[in-house]
Parts: C-alpha cells; sequence; structure tokens
C-alpha cells in the first residue's frame, strides 16, 4: 500500500506565488494612492474653495461637464454601428477599417491636435469637389455661421476624435461577446437585418454601451493636448479643466491648479460610481 | 412540405457533397451524419442564413433559394437553443407574432396555446437564464411553433437532456409533429433517436476535399 505525504515546500511555494502576484499587483494600487494623497496633503481646503470660487474655473468645469458628455453621447452613437458591423461582418477592407480605428490611440495628442488644424484650415483634401481652394473652417465661419477651431465645437470634436477610438474598441469587444446566433434565429423568425439588430444584440448591449459611454467621458475628461491645439485655452471659451490645470501652471498658481486637479479626480470618481451604478441597475 | 435539390454549400475549405430530399407535410425527417460532416452548415443553408454554392431549396412548392431568412416561413431551433437572453419567456413566444404585428388578442390567446401544449404556462413571466435544458428546449421548439411554419428544422434538439427528459422530449416532438402537421427536418447523429422518430432518414456522405 501506498503511504501519502503531505508537501510542506509546496505551501511555501503557494505563500511566494501570492506574494509575488500581490507585490507586483500593489504596487500599481500603491502608487495611484500616492499621487492622490501627495494632492491632497499639498492643498488646504480654503484654498480648494477658494479656486472653485474663480469665475473662470467655474465656467471651464461648466465646460468640461457639458462637452465630455457630448463627446461621450457622440462617441457611442457612433461606436456602436462601427463595433457591430467590424464584429458581425468580414468584407474587403475589414482590417483596414480596424487599423484606421486605432489610430488616435497611438497617435501623440499634439499630432492629433495639430492634424485637425491642418484639415479645417488648410484647403480641403478633396477640395476640387467643392471648389478651388475649398477651406473647411472659412465655409463653416461664414456660410454656416458655425465656427468650429478655437470655439467650443473645437473642444467637443478634439475630445470625440480621441474617445470615440476607445468607444469603438469597447463597442467590438461587447458584440463579440454576444451570441451572434440569437440574431440568426430572430431573421427566421420575420426579422430583417435591421430589426435582428435593434430587437436582439442591442438589448444585450446596453451594460457595453454603459462602459463604452463611461471609457469615453473619462478619456474626453483627461484629453489635453489636441484641445490645447485646435481649440485653444482662452478663459471663459474654450478653457476646460484640463487646460485649466495648464494656465494655471503657467501663471506659478501651483495651489489653483492642484486644486483643479482634485475637482477632476473627484468629478471622475462620481462619475465612474454613477455609471457603474447604472450598468449593475441592468444586470440585476 | 420542402424539397432541396442538389444542394451544395461551402464550408470554411470544403465543399459538402450534394445532397437531396423531399419531406412532405406531417412527416418527420432524421438527417444523420458523422461530426464534421456539415449537418448544421445544411440546415442554415436552407434557412437562407448561409450562402449555398448551387441547388434549390422548395417550400410549399414555391422556390425560395434565393428568399431571405425571413420571408422562407421556416422554424429554426438550433443546437444551442439562442434563446433571447433580455426578454421574458413569454415574450419569446410572442416574438415572431409580434414582427408580424398579429393582434395582441389573437397573439396572446397563440402564446397560451403554445405554452398549454408544451407546459410552460407556470414560467411565462420568468427570463430565459434561470430554465432548465428540458424548460429553455421547450421555449425554444414555442418559439419556433408560434409563426405556423412550413417545416420545422431542429439542430440536435436532444444532445444536451439527461436520459428522463431525452425520453419526455423524444415523445413530445413526435406528438407536436402529429398534432400540427409540420414537416420536421431533425438532425442528429444518435441512431437510437433517429430509429424512434424518423418517417424518414436522410444520410449524409463523408466530407470531400474541395478541388479549389
Amino acid at each position: 500500500m501506498k503511504t501519502l505525504r503531505q508537501s510542506h515546500t509546496r505551501k511555501w511555494r503557494d505563500g511566494i506565488f501570492f506574494l509575488v502576484m500581490g507585490g507586483l499587483s500593489s504596487s500599481f494600487i500603491v502608487l495611484i494612492i500616492l499621487l492622490l494623497i501627495a494632492d491632497i496633503t499639498f492643498t488646504s481646503f480654503t484654498e480648494f474653495r477658494n479656486a472653485l470660487a474663480k469665475p473662470e474655473i467655474q465656467a471651464a468645469f461648466k465646460l468640461t461637464m457639458a462637452s465630455c458628455t457630448v463627446a461621450a453621447i457622440m462617441s457611442v452613437w457612433v461606436a456602436t454601428p462601427l463595433g457591430y458591423i467590424l464584429s458581425r461582418y468580414r468584407f474587403i477592407g475589414h482590417r483596414l477599417i480596424d487599423t484606421i480605428v486605432d489610430i488616435p490611440i497611438v497617435l501623440p495628442p499634439l499630432v492629433l491636435g495639430l492634424s485637425l488644424l491642418i484639415l479645417f484650415h488648410q484647403p480641403f483634401p478633396f477640395s476640387k469637389w467643392f471648389g478651388e481652394g475649398f477651406i473647411l473652417d472659412e465655409f463653416l465661419r461664414q456660410t454656416l455661421r458655425f465656427p468650429v477651431s478655437f470655439s467650443w465645437p473645437a473642444v467637443i470634436l478634439a475630445q470625440f476624435t480621441v474617445s470615440c477610438a476607445f468607444a469603438v474598441r469597447t463597442m467590438r469587444v461587447t458584440f463579440d461577446q454576444i451570441n451572434p446566433r440569437a440574431e440568426d434565429v430572430a431573421r427566421t423568425l420575420g426579422c430583417s437585418r435591421a430589426g435582428a439588430f435593434l430587437r436582439i444584440a442591442l438589448p444585450q448591449a446596453m451594460r457595453g454601451m454603459i462602459t463604452a459611454g463611461t471609457i469615453a467621458w473619462a478619456r474626453a475628461l483627461g484629453e489635453f493636448g489636441p484641445i490645447l491645439v485646435f481649440a485653444g485655452s482662452t478663459r471663459f471659451r474654450t478653457e476646460v479643466l484640463s487646460t485649466t490645470v495648464f494656465l494655471e501652471l503657467s501663471v506659478g498658481q501651483l495651489d489653483a491648479a492642484v486644486a483643479v486637479s482634485l475637482l477632476m479626480v473627484a468629478m471622475a470618481v462620481v462619475v465612474l460610481v454613477v455609471l457603474r451604478a447604472i450598468g449593475a441597475g441592468l444586470n440585476g | 412540405m420542402i424539397e432541396v435539390q442538389d444542394l451544395t454549400v461551402r464550408q470554411g475549405t470544403f465543399t459538402l457533397p450534394k445532397i437531396s430530399f423531399r419531406i412532405e407535410r406531417g412527416q418527420y425527417a432524421v438527417l444523420m451524419g458523422k461530426s464534421g460532416t456539415g449537418k448544421t452548415t445544411i440546415l442554415e443553408a436552407i434557412c437562407g442564413l448561409r450562402k449555398i454554392s448551387s441547388g434549390k431549396v422548395w417550400i410549399e412548392d414555391v422556390e425560395v433559394t434565393n428568399w431571405s431568412p425571413a420571408d422562407r416561413n421556416i422554424g429554426y431551433m438550433p443546437q444551442d437553443l439562442a434563446l433571447f437572453p433580455t426578454l421574458s419567456v413569454k415574450e419569446n413566444l410572442a416574438f415572431a407574432l409580434d414582427i408580424r404585428r398579429v393582434p395582441a388578442k389573437k397573439r396572446d390567446e397563440k402564446v397560451a396555446f403554445l405554452a398549454n401544449m408544451l407546459g410552460l404556462e407556470h414560467l411565462l413571466k420568468r427570463r430565459v437564464q434561470g430554465l432548465s435544458g428540458g424548460e429553455a428546449q421547450r421555449v425554444a421548439l414555442g418559439r419556433a411553433l408560434s409563426f405556423d411554419p412550413s417545416v420545422l428544422l431542429l439542430d440536435e434538439p436532444l444532445s444536451a437532456l439527461d436520459a428522463i427528459t431525452h425520453t419526455t422530449s423524444q415523445k413530445l416532438l413526435k406528438d407536436l409533429n402529429r398534432q400540427t402537421g409540420v414537416a420536421v427536418l431533425h438532425v442528429t447523429h444518435n441512431q437510437a433517436e433517429a430509429d424512434a422518430l424518423a418517417d424518414i432518414c436522410i444520410r449524409l456522405p463523408e466530407v470531400i476535399q474541395s478541388e479549389l
């Protein structure tokens, strides 16, 4: 008969495993917590309140909330059909479109802002179709009386360009995880492709849409480079909180810069908690 | 009735061998073949969910080869059932009737009839997630039958059931076929299942490598 023996070294090895995994994981968490503590201890509540009482910072707060929300809604609006097409269909150019979607993610932010500026202020790429020397910004400003660059729409467009790319990635994964056979069955039951998408795929993708909206909103909040280049940072006009931090730093107002940074952290936490609660509600 | 004539379908790098058969109204046909012989692919092609290489499909003596799946009047029950997870049992059963804008009273009568026939009355308000294998299978069956299809295509409908549920479900399928008169094409690789159910048995030949 075989005699069973307990291995003591295996217990030790398990302990080392948890130590290594926990140590590596906690290093990142500790870094984030230390960053927040450093910000909080640097400023006082009075300084925080004084900074937030400034009318220019209040204006920046309102524009940030509005522009991030509009950019997030636009991102989900565009990312949902694009994510669905990339997930469900294979066609010529599929891989190319998949790569193009990632360009705003990998492009340096300043380059993205510069590209937006060039698109709107240089003769349009297909100007022959619109008349020689057609410049998009002039057309929008003079003909439609809707100025974009160096105005609030530029803030939203700069935020949308990056946040939509993240939203598309999220929606693509969302639809990849939804069984396409349910849509096939819906079509045999009398649905068109649009009907199967609207009645079957979309209700299942609601949590993914909330997640995509959250990621897009958070990304828009942190957007800085493209806004600075394409929209500028004019106080009371195109200043958002990320550019406020830069403006306050550039005039030596470190206290105000830290106060605004903390406000942005608080905004991000509130939005993440609310959207996650909505997502959990949908799941329930 | 359904008739399939010289149907060939490509499956990846393979072309499935030509297949022809005819199932009259009220007949129960079993399609048999080894794993990988393209049974599911053939069902999807008949439904219009997959492009066919050649051949023709007739339903009720109308050629539907190039028709949309929505117009073919085929009740399809896939192997994984693919119930609609965001809808209740009742909404799953009423789905095809809602698409056809059937008046509410008539729709509710039909749902009640199906629920009674399939023993689903006590589950109508439930979400489909918590259903047992046998319950989920009956919901999928009711959903496929709800719009009085010309033919019912069942892809290995009994494969995931335990022995007792398997026997009762087998009887249910045969009874449904006799009561409603719907032509049934049932895919399986289980010989005993085929012996118990089949009026006609169609055997799929081995897959041959495409010359392409």
